[in-house]
């Protein structure tokens, strides 16, 4: 890869967040380098989703700065718009255009571009359709057509459309069978490998986490704890304890284990 | 093959025709600025009429799908058309994204397809005639469904739910008074006004109170309440009942066994006919008192003089013939708010649409029922 090492895609430094009284996160620092694909794990209302947010410029904090891609992030669209096809969202649900095809949904960012032929636009929607694992015949459906686990990899055909140099998932394997999620995890190897693709996950598939992920964020009181999984299974803290020892655990390890990893 | 090798590194793509074979050299970030400027080239490649193609891989830096999408879609034209292709030197490392860039169908449709306007036209209207038909038709059997239900709910109280009654009354009933109240206030007086104007040619501007009283009592009251109602409480209902549809809390309702019917339905149902016929009322006096400060402040009556032409003009049965539509516009209003709730299925599109639906639909049954009213009491010489 020819991409600098040395300068993280990542740095969240000092984010505090803050609902009304209620402080999601306080003076969180997470540093996030080329190629790594970072699974973000917590319990629930830690505020994983909001780390995201905040990430990509969609939610203010109280205070803290993000850099992203080299780029201060500013919460108010400017820095987004300087990103604009250099990263990735695949939101919760998918959230595709409900009046546009799959197709169209995908080529969104691309006709923003303003400068690339129809005709390899719609090649390039087909191939992504493709290498997240829907039918061809998605492409022409609309979102509303289409289950949940389709509408999350239309969305992720979105997410990839312009080859972004990070991508941010939130809970991209829930809702997909076994089956689907393994192939969704191979995927993003793939992509990691070809493409020096860095990759935000949030996720509770310890599958997805054991398998691909190189190191893990852990949100427990409102600080964020990072390592790979060697070194947070020996952390002391209760949640961690409990997150990686529990019986889906163990599971789960045990298969990467059998499998080589 | 290697007689550009000197080029500088910003060079992406170079070719060499040579002994019958053409030879083309990648180099540098093949990734969607290279598919976008080397487009056109890569097409003319793929059609060129040439026995042999040796493509050289090997000074790829750097590849992403919209690259490699572009390199194998050449190649597997090249040999489609029987040409004998040769990809030497992929790095390893772009091995799995080249596997992962598999040939769609190009004949899938990415959007629409675009149609004959005079055609898409006429299949329009058709659908929508048919779409009206079927509209007509379920909403009649939604109706039998609700008033069978009414009827056992009103047989067996206990299955009406007072607090929901209530609670929608307020919302659809003692909410609107103040927008019924103003609109009618107005109308009445620009009713006045208008009528004045035209009478006054006669010598006959008393008359405007005969105006006034009767189109309030008989037609404008009814009529502009039901509308605001319809635009406030229809839309309402479709859109509290389609977003429960969206989040699966009318499944999980059913789930649980109780009735949408009893639930969703006969609440607001039994609210509005009580809502309606009470603002009806109160849409009827302030029309007429549209009317009187028009009357007291142009036309120089006294209350007096307006109270006695009033009560001369208008009998209970002008009252009456208003007041008898409040309670079937109510039917209307509720179960088509309810009834296109319910049809929402799927995204939040679609409550969107649904409620719009909910209000074209019941303001144009209102107005169609009024004519039909309009008729039948002129025939019937009430």
């Amino acid at each position: 890869m020819d991409t600098p090492t040395d300068d993280a895609a990542i740095t969240v430094r000092g984010v505090v967040t803050r609902f009304g009284r209620q402080t999601i996160h306080d003076g969180l620092d997470l540093t996030v380098p080329r190629g790594e694909i970072l699974g973000v794990v917590g319990g629930s209302g830690t505020g994983k989703t909001v780390l995201l947010r905040t990430i990509i410029g969609l939610q203010r904090p109280a205070a803290g700065s993000v850099t992203l891609l080299g780029q201060p992030v500013s919460w108010d669209g400017s820095s987004t718009r300087a990103l604009a096809g250099r990263f990735g969202m695949l939101f919760q649900d998918g959230a595709l255009f409900s009046a546009l095809t799959v197709g169209q949904n995908i080529q969104v960012a691309m006709r923003e571009r303003g400068d690339l032929p129809q005709v390899l636009m719609d090649e390039l929607a087909r191939l992504k359709v493709e290498l997240v694992g829907l039918p061809p015949d998605a492409c022409g459906k609309y979102p509303s057509q289409l289950s949940g686990g389709m509408r999350k990899r239309a969305g992720l055909a979105r997410a990839l459309s312009l080859d972004p140099e990070v991508v941010f998932l939130d809970e991209p394997t829930a809702g997909l069978d076994p089956i689907g999620a393994s192939a969704f995890d191979e995927l993003i190897l793939d992509l990691r490998d070809a493409l020096g693709l860095t990759v935000v996950m949030v996720t509770h598939d310890l599958d997805s986490l054991a398998r691909i992920c190189d190191r893990i964020a852990v949100l427990v009181d409102k600080k964020i704890l990072t390592g790979t999984m060697a070194e947070l299974a020996r952390h002391p803290h209760p949640w961690i304890q409990e997150y990686f020892h529990g019986p889906r655990a163990r599971a789960a390890f045990a298969t990467v284990r059998v499998g080589g990893g | 093959m290697r007689q550009r090798s000197d080029d500088p590194m910003g060079d992406t793509l170079s070719m060499l025709e040579r002994d019958g074979a053409l030879y083309l050299r990648l180099t540098g970030r093949w990734t969607l600025e290279v598919a976008r400027t080397a487009d056109r080239q890569l097409r003319e490649v793929a059609e060129r009429a040439v026995p042999r193609v040796v493509v050289d891989a090997s000074g790829l830096a750097a590849l992403d799908s919209a690259g490699a999408w572009a390199i194998r879609r050449t190649v597997a034209r090249l040999d489609a058309r029987g040409v004998a292709v040769d990809l030497t030197g992929l790095p390893e490392r772009f091995h799995a994204i080249f596997a992962k860039v598999r040939l769609p169908d190009p004949s899938t449709e990415v959007a629409p397809p675009d149609r004959n306007p005079i055609l898409a036209l006429l299949e329009n209207c058709g659908r929508a005639v048919e779409h009206g038909a079927r509209v007509g038709r379920a909403l009649l059997g939604f109706l039998g469904f609700a008033l069978v239900n009414l009827a056992g709910a009103l047989v067996n109280p206990r299955r009406l739910r007072v607090t929901a009654i209530i609670a929608q009354i307020e919302a659809t009933g003692v909410n609107a008074i103040p927008i019924v109240g103003l609109l009618c206030f107005l109308v009445g007086i620009v009713l006045a006004y208008m009528g004045a104007l035209q009478l006054e040619r006669f010598g006959a501007t008393i008359l405007t109170v005969n105006l006034v009283g009767v189109s309030v009592l008989r037609e404008i009251g009814i009529l502009l309440t039901a509308i605001i109602v319809a635009g406030r409480s229809g839309s309402a209902f479709a859109a509290q009942i389609g977003t429960m549809k969206v989040n699966q809390e009318v499944d999980a309702l059913e789930t649980m066994g109780l009735s949408t019917m009893d639930v969703l339905v006969l609440p607001r149902l039994i609210a509005m006919m009580i809502a309606l016929p009470a603002l009806t009322v109160f849409g009827d006096a302030m029309g007429l008192l549209g009317g009187a400060v028009v009357a007291l402040f142009l036309l120089d009556l006294s209350v007096g003089q307006f109270i006695t032409q009033l009560v001369g003009a208008v009998d209970i049965w002008d009252f009456g013939t208003g007041l008898i539509k409040a309670p079937v516009f109510a039917v209307v209003i509720a179960l088509v708010g309810c009834y296109d709730g319910l049809k929402v299925s799927g995204s939040a599109e679609s409550v969107g649409r649904y409620t719009t639906q909910a209000v074209v639909e019941s303001i144009f049954l209102v107005i169609v029922l009024n004519a039909g009213f309009a008729v039948a009491f002129a025939e019937l010489g009430i």
